[in-house]
């Protein structure tokens, strides 16, 4: 053998095959399965209902604000840790992934008890009019809290390995502040945002734990996709519950493959020619 | 431009870096700061930048007080020393980076056509669609120096520009550099650690310790008139021999040098080990051969004194004597410093 490189190619690649098979391939195989056993129009009529496209447009709209909402909080922290030295700095480090460790059930009884109008947060808000438990503003509230840590932790190591001579070069260019952040900090932090971005939206599209507590779930309004799947579940409906998953399912795997396309376009100055 | 420096302090922390240097660079010359490192000329170097800030003292652009302007706006070119070039763009956006944050608008044609231009200065036609990671090193820092001139800087600085190279890289690139700044006649300093290389490229040598300037001179003053024993030693190879000066003469096992204007008591005599000529019997230092070390030009030879000091000496390669060998040592171009300290 030319070159050996540990722990070897037959073992790694025989786990990888296994694992992935296994607790990827068949559980998701299954799913499209039971949900391929409904006819054409029995499938499109049950995706298609006026109370599973409102589910979509209820999960979409939300994840989409929640990743918005974390793209600037979670690169404001990002930048924070990285840059300045300050008093409980790593504190606020190892408190980026609570939310990972926390169990999603927890989170959502504890926002809604923050956020329910007699709560802490909910009292006050609600003197402004403004009410968030048992709305969408709720379950954007707890796909935030759960999706934060992605944007952090995928932005952060690459902010760390940034030079600082770039900066400093474009200053002696004449650069301005918003010049160097937008042309040279930005496009090189593109790539790690875009998976921290496609990260945390694909998980608030999943997440369902710190979620129904807060919604209220009410059909049409706060009623989230996998919250349905669920519905239909426990109606022992299992082909309507895969169908709308297998919705789900394509819905991810159309993101992660358009976020892969961009990302390999952001990178392609790093390939060597 | 003519830059000024009058008695610069900077201090990280604790550690002060730079204790009142005060220097003048004339319109259009090549200075080189030259030192080991932690002597304070690369902040000195960022100071006139204005990358630092300097805790006291006063930067002057010619009769402009440059201290509190800004990096942006003082109108320099900065080459670091890993080229610090933007690896998302390609060569030629590096090269138009500053133009086109310029507050002076420049048309697409006009960037496009100095590009051109600074590709062709710099010889790298051809490779304005390259990105940084598919060009060599030197190819890079000259990326980096087209760049830096994009902006038409009123002062280059260049922070161990060739640090990062191949030694016959960095040869060329030297002699390169010292052609592209007669052609151009721009005010430049840089900073190195290499006295083979502040020698080679600079007008004049600005050497430092420990924050300090130690001497200021053309390479020939530096070289044939060194003005201690830090600047001896660092120039190049030296030898240090013990000595006792009374009245002007140093005595070094009981052979006498000239040793004019030195203070009496302990010093030291320096010497080039090209500067040492053996003989099998004669007045000079006697001295036994531990090593002879053949060189493509020359053999170096290790010897040591009868009184135990180490000695190393350059000879033809035809020296046809060998370790164990006896003889004396004439010493040619001694040069004597007191240790007492000043």
């Amino acid at each position: 053998m030319a070159r050996r490189i540990l722990p070897g190619l037959p073992l790694t690649l025989g786990i990888t095959l296994v694992y992935v098979a296994v607790i990827v391939v068949l559980p998701l195989g299954a799913l499209i399965f039971k949900a391929a056993s409904l006819g054409p129009g029995d499938y499109w009529t049950i995706i298609s209902s006026d109370r599973a496209v409102a589910s979509y447009r209820v999960t979409l709209l939300c994840a989409a604000a929640a990743t918005a909402f974390n793209l600037v909080f979670g690169m404001a922290l990002a930048w924070v840790i990285v840059r300045y030295r300050f008093p409980g700095r790593r504190i606020v480090d190892a408190l980026v992934d609570l939310p990972f460790a926390l169990p999603t059930a927890v989170a959502g009884i504890a926002l809604t008890t923050l956020f329910a109008s007699n709560g802490w947060f909910g009292s006050a808000l609600s003197t402004l009019g403004l009410k968030v438990a048992y709305t969408p503003l709720g379950i954007i509230i707890a796909m935030a809290f759960t999706s934060l840590p992605f944007i952090v932790r995928t932005v952060q190591p690459v902010l760390e390995e940034l030079d600082g001579a770039l900066e400093e070069a474009a200053q002696t260019l004449g650069a301005s502040d918003g010049e160097i952040f937008a042309k040279v900090l930005l496009p090189q932090l593109f790539p790690a945002i875009l998976a921290g971005l496609s990260l945390s939206f694909a998980r608030s599209l999943g997440e369902f734990g710190a979620i129904i507590f807060i919604a209220g779930n009410q059909p049409y309004e706060t009623e989230i996709t996998a919250l349905l799947a669920f519905i239909r579940l426990e109606e022992y409906d299992y082909p309507a519950s895969a169908a709308i998953a297998s919705v789900m399912l394509m819905a991810a795997f159309l993101m992660l493959a358009i976020t892969n396309i961009l990302q390999t376009r952001a990178l392609r100055y790093t390939v060597k020619g | 431009m003519k830059i000024r420096l009058d008695t610069i302090v900077k201090t990280f922390d604790t550690f002060r870096a730079v204790h009142g240097v005060s220097l003048e660079i004339e319109s259009g010359e090549l200075v080189a700061l030259l030192g080991p490192s932690g002597s304070g000329k690369t902040t000195i170097l960022r100071m006139v930048a204005g990358l630092e800030y300097p805790d006291e003292g006063a930067i002057f652009f010619g009769e402009e007080n440059a201290t509190d302007i800004e990096v942006r706006n003082r109108g320099v070119g900065f080459v670091f020393q890993h080229y610090a070039l933007f690896p998302h763009m390609t060569i030629g956006e590096n090269i138009a980076f500053g133009m086109k944050v310029s507050k002076t608008r420049r048309s697409t044609a006009e960037i496009a056509d100095r590009v051109a231009d600074l590709l062709r200065l710099v010889q790298l036609d051809g490779l304005k669609d390259r990105f940084p990671a598919q060009i060599s090193g030197g190819q890079r820092q000259r990326v980096a120096l087209a760049r830096a001139l994009a902006v038409d800087p009123k002062v280059l600085l260049l922070d161990e520009p060739f640090g990062a190279l191949d030694a016959n890289v960095r040869r060329d690139l030297r002699r390169w550099l010292r052609k592209i700044h007669e052609e151009l006649g721009i005010t430049t300093l840089f900073v190195t650690h290499d006295q083979a290389e502040a020698l080679d490229l600079a007008d004049r040598v600005v050497i430092l310790d420990k924050g300090r300037i130690v001497q200021t001179g053309t390479p020939e003053e530096v070289c044939r008139t060194p003005e201690n024993a830090f600047v001896m030693n660092f120039l190049g190879d030296a030898n240090r021999l013990r000595a006792t000066v009374t009245a002007g003469r140093a005595s070094v096992n009981e052979i006498l040098f000239d040793a004019a204007g030195i203070p009496d008591g302990p010093a030291e005599l320096f010497f080039r080990p090209a500067d040492v000529i053996w003989r099998e019997d004669g007045s000079g230092i006697p001295a036994v051969i531990l090593r002879v070390i053949d060189r493509p030009d020359s053999k170096r030879i290790l010897a040591v004194t009868a009184d135990g000091q180490h000695v190393e000496f350059d000879t033809a390669p035809e020296f046809p004597f060998r370790t164990t060998a006896r003889g004396t040592l004439e010493i040619l171009r001694p040069r004597v410093f007191s240790t007492t300290p000043a």
